[in-house]
């Protein structure tokens, strides 16, 4: 698949959303401590970080006996510089040449 | 906005349509560095307690910035694969007194041309760095941190272009 739709794919989910939430107010937890703020069993919580790690917004790390999960925002960067930038850049352009009408009128 | 605790490490990854040998010289080399992300050259003695000098862009010291940005000693080298160095931020009082972090490049090759960069910055001690790094003070012209270099990194690679080099100034 390609990457843009499992970053979509990823996002399209409040849980998967409010995880990622969980990991940027703190980085680096375990899923014991993520399942604390979920309602949700250790099955399901664990279910949603797959989807989040092929996406590539979670990595894992192992530290000791724990593996820990810190948020990766540079998929959404990417998908931030490709669909919404090139949107935003065109109405700034449309303000150009609305401007560039009007003094060519006075 | 969410209260972020700023005391751990942050993790960066993106995959890049380059060889390893290209994304470390992309990482390593002062010709490559002022390319992308906050445009200054990278300065590297690649062995064990060599030294580290990140610069400032031509744009950044015409804006009244000091020659030095970053300072930092490299720990560990081996190319293209990883690379390990201090890290501190010498432009700004407040961050320069949070003393040297930990950064580590980690490259890896994988399928079709594709290779894996990890970043992860250990800013344990270093809140103020780690809400610059974030990318938290790009609205105040202070640049998208991380991932505003690494995504502008993963361009020059692909593309031969470089993205906004100078960060942009308030609206």
């Amino acid at each position: 698949m390609d990457d843009d739709n499992l970053v979509f794919k990823a996002l399209a989910d409040p849980t998967r959303r409010l995880l990622l939430d969980l990991l940027f107010a703190r980085d680096g937890r375990s899923l014991t401590d993520l399942e604390s703020g979920l309602q949700m069993t250790r099955f399901g919580a664990m279910k949603h970080l797959r989807v989040l790690e092929a996406a590539g917004l979670v990595i894992s790390r192992r530290s000791g006996r724990e593996k820990l999960h810190f948020l990766n925002p540079l998929p959404i960067r990417m998908v931030h510089d490709r669909w919404i930038d090139k949107y935003t850049e065109r109405q700034v352009s449309a303000l150009a040449e609305l401007k560039q009408q009007l003094e060519d009128i006075a | 906005m969410i209260d972020r605790e700023t005391n751990s490490a942050q993790i960066y990854r993106v995959y890049i349509k380059a060889t390893p040998q290209a994304i470390w010289d992309a990482i390593t080399r002062p010709e490559w560095t002022e390319r992308y992300g906050y445009g200054g050259r990278g300065e590297f003695e690649l062995r064990p307690g060599g030294a580290y000098q990140g610069l400032t862009s031509e744009d950044m010291r015409r804006m009244g910035a000091p020659e030095v940005a970053v300072d930092g000693e490299v720990i560990e080298a081996d190319p293209p694969w990883r690379l390990v160095q201090t890290w501190r931020m010498v432009m700004d009082e407040g961050m320069s007194a949070e003393g040297f972090t930990r950064l580590t490049y980690e490259i890896k090759e994988g399928k079709g041309g594709v290779s894996r960069l990890t970043v992860t910055h250990d800013l344990t001690g270093a809140p103020k760095l780690a809400v610059l790094l974030a990318g938290e003070l790009e609205e105040q012209g202070a640049g998208g941190g991380w991932s505003w270099v690494l995504s502008g990194l993963k361009t020059v690679l692909e593309t031969g272009e470089r993205l906004d080099t100078v960060p942009l100034g308030p609206d």
